[in-house]
């Protein structure tokens, strides 16, 4: 539980971010607020066609056009063979990652690019781009992972053979890769069990929704070098891709981090970058790229739509004995979806002796999807923690009781792999449970319903450095775009470090010139690992503090310690010295105090959330209402509170959007009917309640101070909490995502029509 | 291109520009203020928010004409001078922003309601921010650092 009394003067406080003044006066650079002389405006040509062959593109046209300073289409791309890489914690295939950048010899959704142009003005390269001539081969499409594996299914890539050891035949197919885990015998467990429970769920694709549109500014000199600013959470990754497409050495490229306005995942990839830097290298000009919200819903994102069967057995004193899962996600026009998270997490939680997991990666006519906060967790939550309520009152148990009865804990062998260290699942459990949100009154139409869940959180690689300047303040420089609060988590470790006032401290995200490599902000791992490189290069600071301090005394540096930002002498007969008197000496004791640490951080602490949620629908038009939410979760150590609490409110208000309103509709040509905010509709400020937080520190040993990661897991519960709170309002089981007004309204009609409590979905 | 003359942040500008250009592009990138952002381009979003005669506006749907010989206050006009706005003191003490994209719109957003309402009640700063997404925070601390603002800028 929270700990009242820590041994920390900072660490826990909820100081003002550093960037706090940048981002309430609007000088806060985002990706598109840079602005170079002589500079461009690029617009995209996307593909009107969700599934075709690209007979030719002529351009000819589009270069008469006044203004128009540049056109490029795949013959200004390199072919790119083959290749799985990590990239950050998704695989990417890089020559799936080129096309889907500039479609080669086919489009394979609407919205894919199949050329770009950069003129003097917007208006110019928009007649430009209608000037473009491109003949099309279309073909037949599939929307649905239930069209895209129909036997007689148009086939996206006919070099794509499913990745499958069991595979009986080994033609092309729309499925990438078949995902399988077993533990024990599943079909034995549910002979066994008092009560099985088999269930099947629909989930639409949604979007992780950054209100920041993607962006970026590239310069490329006469040498073949380019400056790139853009938005993304994570500039070593921009480089690392962008040089791969365009087989260059990365050193060729310097990527500088703008302000990030949003991610949740969806800037873990690249869209623009590349057709950026080559129309700037064909003008001899700065270029500009801005996606419209209809671009960003079309051709970026969006989180894979699921089909989804999770059969759980358990014995009547509620022992879990068997669980088996079988998810089949849209991958969207490429391979690569989170079905292989979904597989890890999906029974995570749990303590299960059998368990039987399948899941299968299936290629349709639809943008490709990209990472959404835990990706895949949630899915296979929404499915999971839906079926433990219906086991839960099968056996009139109480479904916190029937979770926390099969809690994973210290020493359990996850249904992924590895064992659990120290982690704190049950005391979000107890935390939810003990709350007065548990024990509060409800009324007529109202339910509750509760839920949890489990992300891994990342470790992966990260580099800091530690300037110490001659007023003896700090400068840190950092490589992890800040997404929503890191500068301010990194200022208060280093505070703790070094022993002065967090307001001393000045981070800085830097290009990557400037600083190591880092990975990406994602997988919730910013203030647990490269916090990590900043507390090793503040403690090698502090080292070479200490040794400044012998030498001025003319004492052995055993004989030193640091306490409280000062070097004391052990004996006491020294007065103690500052940091800023050491750093003011610094030219004559050896030079300036700086270091770096660069490392891969290991140690990463797993997370746990529980939520409960009380909801009001409204019988007549299927209306749910969220009345009030609570949410608890183990942070491991809450550096900034603040922080903590807004990812916990941030995630269960994505959750909220996901649970009642966002999806992607698509027309029978394949094209997105609601790629707008107005018919995509987000929760504002008045669709929401108070959401509660209950930060629960278990933490981790692996972190000097305990963190854990605390970006993601809170997303993770949150539709089935709901789900679980309509069904205790209205005795209807919903297994569809988004349980919309139409969605419950029917269910509701359809109970009247029949007389029972029918589920539905 | 036609010619219009509008106070901007107090002062007054002269904008020599293509009448079918929004506002937002405008003040972006003919005056530099790139505080206002873009986010939707259909006034879906209020990212572009800006004050009109202390009436809160999307730019993206405005055409400067519509803004000819009138008062347009943007984040960069908020603050007096070397002084922030008690918004800006409250959204930073409160750690409001958590991305900052949002954050703009809804400072001019709530700096309208407060001078037309010193001291509101939650559900009016609800209502009054309705028209401004945030995806990061799930408006808690948004709701809580207007309301400190308002206990600063109501008489007592």
């Amino acid at each position: 539980m929270t700990a009242d009394v820590t041994p920390y003067k900072w660490v826990g406080t909820r100081s003002i971010r550093p960037d706090g003044l940048e981002k309430v006066t609007g000088r806060a650079r985002f990706g598109a607020d840079y602005h170079l002389p002589g500079m461009l405006v690029g617009v995209v040509l996307r593909s009107p066609h969700a599934h075709a062959t690209i007979r030719s593109i002529d351009t000819s046209a589009a270069l008469e056009v006044p203004g128009v300073k540049a056109v490029i289409t795949r013959d200004d791309f390199p072919e790119i063979t083959s290749e799985e890489a990590m990239s950050g914690e998704s695989v990417v295939d890089y020559r799936d990652l080129s096309r889907n950048i500039m479609a080669r010899d086919k489009v394979l959704y609407i919205g894919h690019p199949v050329a770009a142009i950069a003129a003097t003005t917007r208006r110019a390269a928009e007649e430009g781009a209608r000037a473009i001539a491109v003949d099309y081969e279309v073909h037949p499409h599939v929307l649905t992972v239930d069209e895209a594996m129909a036997p007689d299914a148009p086939i996206l890539h006919h070099d794509l053979i499913t990745n499958d050891p069991e595979a009986e035949t080994r033609g092309p197919s729309n499925v990438g890769k078949r995902h399988f885990f077993d533990r024990g015998n599943v079909r034995a467990a549910f002979d066994e069990s008092d009560v099985v429970i088999e269930r099947e769920f629909k989930i639409r694709p949604v979007h992780q929704g950054y209100i920041e549109p993607h962006a970026v500014v590239a310069d490329t000199d006469e040498d073949g070098r380019s400056v790139v600013w853009c938005s993304s959470q994570g500039h070593f990754l921009v480089r690392t891709l962008t040089a791969t497409v365009l087989k260059w050495e990365p050193s060729r490229l310097k990527v500088v981090p703008a302000e990030i306005g949003g991610g949740f995942g969806g800037k873990t990839t690249i869209y623009l970058e590349p057709l950026a830097i080559i129309l700037s290298a064909r003008a001899g000009r700065p270029v500009k790229l801005v996606m419209s919200r209809q671009e960003v819903f079309q051709a970026s994102g969006p989180n894979p739509g699921a089909r989804v069967r999770v059969t759980i057995g358990a014995n009547s004193d509620g022992t879990i004995i068997g669980a088996e899962a079988w998810m089949a996600f849209e991958a969207g026009a490429f391979p690569g979806s989170a079905v292989g998270a979904a597989c890890q997490t999906v029974f995570a939680p749990y303590d299960i002796p059998n368990v039987g997991i399948e899941g299968l990666d299936v290629v349709l006519n639809t943008p490709k999807a990209a990472a959404y906060r835990a990706p895949g967790a949630p899915i296979a939550a929404f499915a999971v923690e839906t079926v433990l309520d219906e086991v839960a009152e099968a056996l009139s148990l109480d479904p916190i009781e029937l979770r926390y009865r099969n809690a994973a804990e210290e020493g359990v062998a996850s249904t992924y792999g590895p064992t659990f260290k120290r982690i704190g699942f049950k005391e979000t459990l107890e935390a939810i449970r003990s709350h007065a949100h548990h024990a509060a009154p409800l009324k007529a139409n109202q339910g509750r319903g509760v839920a949890s869940g489990f992300w891994f959180n990342a470790g992966l690689d990260s580099t800091a450095t530690v300037n110490i300047h001659e007023d003896g303040t700090a400068s840190l420089l950092i490589g992890s775009p800040d997404i929503g609060g890191s500068r301010a988590s990194m200022a208060l470790m280093a505070a703790e470090e070094l022993g002065i006032d967090q307001e001393r401290i000045r981070p800085s995200i830097v290009d990557t010139d400037s600083v190591g490599f880092n990975d990406v902000t994602g997988g919730s791992r910013t203030t647990f690992a490269t916090g990590m490189a900043v507390v090793e290069a503040c403690r090698d600071v502090v080292a070479t503090a200490r040794q400044r301090a012998a030498t001025l005394w003319a004492v052995d540096v055993e004989e030193v310690e640091w306490q409280g930002g000062r070097a004391q002498h052990l004996s006491g007969s020294k007065p103690p010295l500052t940091l800023t008197e050491i750093a003011r000496s610094a030219a004559k004791t050896g030079g300036p105090i700086a270091a770096t640490a660069a490392l891969t951080a290991r140690g990463v602490g797993v997370a746990f959330s529980t939520q409960i949620c009380d909801v009001e629908v409204d019988p007549e038009t299927g209306h749910v209402k969220i009345l009030r939410y609570t949410i608890a979760q183990d942070a491991g150590r809450a550096i900034h509170p603040s922080y903590v609490e807004g990812q916990m409110q941030g995630g269960v208000a994505q959750g909220i959007g996901w649970a009642l309103n966002e999806e992607y509709v698509y027309d029978e040509t394949g094209r997105m009917e609601n790629s707008s905010f107005l018919d995509y509709r987000m929760p504002v400020a008045s669709d929401l309640p108070m959401i509660d937080t209950v930060i629960v520190e278990v933490p981790n040993p692996g972190h000097p101070y305990g963190v854990r990661g605390v970006g993601e897991v809170g997303i993770v519960p949150t539709t089935a909490a709901i789900a679980n709170a309509i069904y205790d309002a209205t005795g209807i089981r919903m297994r569809e995502l988004p349980m919309s007004a139409v969605r419950v309204h029917s269910a509701i009609e359809r109970r009247s029509d029949d007389g029972t409590r029918t589920p539905v979905g | 291109m036609d010619h219009f003359e509008v106070r901007v942040n107090g002062e007054l500008r002269e904008l020599l520009v293509h009448p079918h250009r929004t506002l937002l592009e405008v003040l972006r990138e003919d005056l530099g203020l790139t505080g206002t952002k873009h986010g939707c381009e259909l006034g879906e979003c209020g990212a572009c928010t800006v004050l009109v005669d202390g009436i809160p506006q999307l730019s993206c749907l405005t055409l400067p004409a519509q803004v000819s010989g009138r008062e347009v206050t943007t984040i960069e006009g908020v603050a007096d001078g070397g002084n922030l706005h008690a918004l800006q003191e409250s959204f930073g003490a409160l750690n409001a922003a958590q991305c900052g994209y949002c954050t703009p719109g809804m400072i001019v957003t709530a700096a309208a309601l407060l001078d037309r309402e010193p001291d509101p009640s939650l559900d009016q700063i609800r209502h009054a921010l309705g028209g401004n997404m945030c995806r990061c925070t799930g408006y808690l601390k948004i709701l809580e650092a207007v309301q400190q603002a308002a206990t600063r800028v109501a008489p007592s």
